[in-house]
């Protein structure tokens, strides 16, 4: 496992943290027109768990993602059109999630920053 | 270090290891994604031995007093035996005993087991013919009542509902696989309410849950919906009314669905307090995930939503999924 003692994941407490901030993240996800219909037709317990990966992956939480399993994870949306508006909306509901939680904005940038830096994987480009 | 007990063979635990570290060194062929506890991929079940509370964090409730738990994120102190989940269930032969006609089109089918099956109310089976053919359903019975109980809705081309349905079934062998689900009332259960929503045939797991809740002693109340298309398809009202009649905690619901949704809308659009309940949902796969998400969106913790989506295969047949 990789993880830096000075996270943002250590700092708003681990995996139990995770644990509490994917409800509110997830329910924006589903509430919101934009991209709500790309969860259509998910399991939404195992979608759950994707996205305490995701929080934990973008705060610099122990993770074991590739950039492989982005792409492949995505592909099946990218035929369906998701583009990079709709990971602009993810990115904003990313950021209102954390500014609730009580994270500064410079942490909130940095944490954009990281969900960036998997945009190309996630679009397949 | 801690050792590990898999399928008969035992991984020791080095230094910083996980359990899944150490079975990947016996096992390399076990499922794993994230290693971090997240994906669930990896999820096994401890039958002997403590388990880190790491290791269950965001896991049902049912399935943390199972014992589920990730190996990827679990660095035990003692010694445990672990197994795959999907690896604990068994097969046993059963004896179709009577079918009893509810309505047009669906049956009331009881079976004895030649030796004791064990299984929680509202839990389903896969039901083996003699030919190989299979479907799943939910049981309606309780493991304490005479028969076996399941509930079938017959399919217009459905080759098991319809041998089912025919007296050709009765006094015929099927095999029983399972039990599988985690639509059952939990033990200690502290939920101030059980919603128990069905539709059609889906009251049959939801039946054996509110009288097991009931024999369990449980103290919130129940309330018990029961979706069906028709009058006729309310296929247990008279032994619902009586049943709720007799016990005060028990609510029976009612609802004739005259267009497809109604009954999810006015679920929606009750005004209950999600967060303290325990819901479960059984029926059609549009009722079941659309009531899923919209309770789940007006605050019901998912951890306390138990489903079972019956889903029906071409050309038709009836199959439940967990």
């Amino acid at each position: 496992m990789r993880s830096t003692s000075d996270s943002l994941y250590d700092s708003l407490g681990g995996a139990v943290a995770m644990e509490a901030a994917v409800d509110q993240f997830y329910r924006k996800v589903l509430l919101d027109d934009r991209i709500s219909h790309f969860f259509d037709d998910v399991d939404m317990d195992r979608q759950r768990a994707k996205q305490i990966g995701f929080l934990t992956m973008v705060t610099g939480g122990p993770n074991h993602y590739t950039g492989k399993d982005m792409r492949t994870g995505h592909r099946h949306l990218v035929e369906r059109g998701l583009n990079d508006e709709h990971v602009d909306v993810v990115l904003e509901l990313l950021g209102e999630t954390l500014k609730e939680l009580g994270v500064a904005d410079e942490q909130i940038a940095q944490v954009a920053a990281i969900a960036n830096s998997v945009r190309d994987d996630v679009l397949n480009r | 270090m801690p050792e590990i007990l898999f399928e008969g063979r035992r991984a020791s635990l080095e230094a910083n290891e996980t359990v899944l570290d150490a079975l990947l060194r016996i096992e390399p062929s076990l499922p794993y994604s994230c290693r971090s506890g997240a994906c669930q991929s990896c999820i096994m079940k401890a039958s002997r031995g403590q388990v880190t509370p790491r290791s269950q964090l965001g896991l049902k409730e049912s399935w943390v007093k199972e014992g589920y738990f990730l190996p990827c994120v679990c660095q035990p102190t003692e010694d445990l035996e672990v197994a795959r989940v999907d690896n604990d269930q068994e097969s046993i032969r059963c004896r179709i005993e009577s079918v009893q006609r509810f309505c047009s089109d669906i049956v009331r089918i009881r079976l004895t087991a030649e030796k004791t099956f064990d299984y929680r109310a509202g839990q389903y089976v896969n039901l083996i013919r003699s030919d190989g053919l299979s479907r799943s359903y939910s049981l309606a019975s309780l493991p304490d009542d005479e028969f076996l109980e399941l509930h079938v809705s017959i399919q217009p081309e459905g080759q098991m509902s319809q041998w089912l349905a025919s007296s050709d079934a009765v006094g015929e062998t099927v095999i029983l696989r399972g039990p599988s689900g985690d639509c059952y009332y939990q033990q200690g259960e502290t939920a101030e309410t059980l919603f128990l929503m069905g539709s059609g045939t889906g009251l049959a797991p939801l039946y054996g849950v509110a009288r097991d809740a009931l024999r369990q002693g449980f103290e919130g109340r129940i309330l018990l919906y029961h979706a069906a298309r028709s009058e006729d398809h309310l296929y247990l009202n008279e032994e619902l009314t009586q049943l709720s009649n007799a016990q005060t905690r028990l609510d029976y619901l009612p609802f004739v669905e005259k267009a497809e949704g109604e009954f999810v809308r006015m679920i929606a659009t009750s005004n209950h307090d999600w967060r303290r309940g325990r819901i479960y949902l059984c029926g059609g796969p549009s009722m079941v995930n659309s009531l899923r998400k919209k309770l789940y969106l007006l605050g019901a913790d998912l951890k306390s939503i138990h489903s079972d989506a019956f889903v029906t295969k071409k050309p038709s047949s009836t199959a439940a999924s967990p």
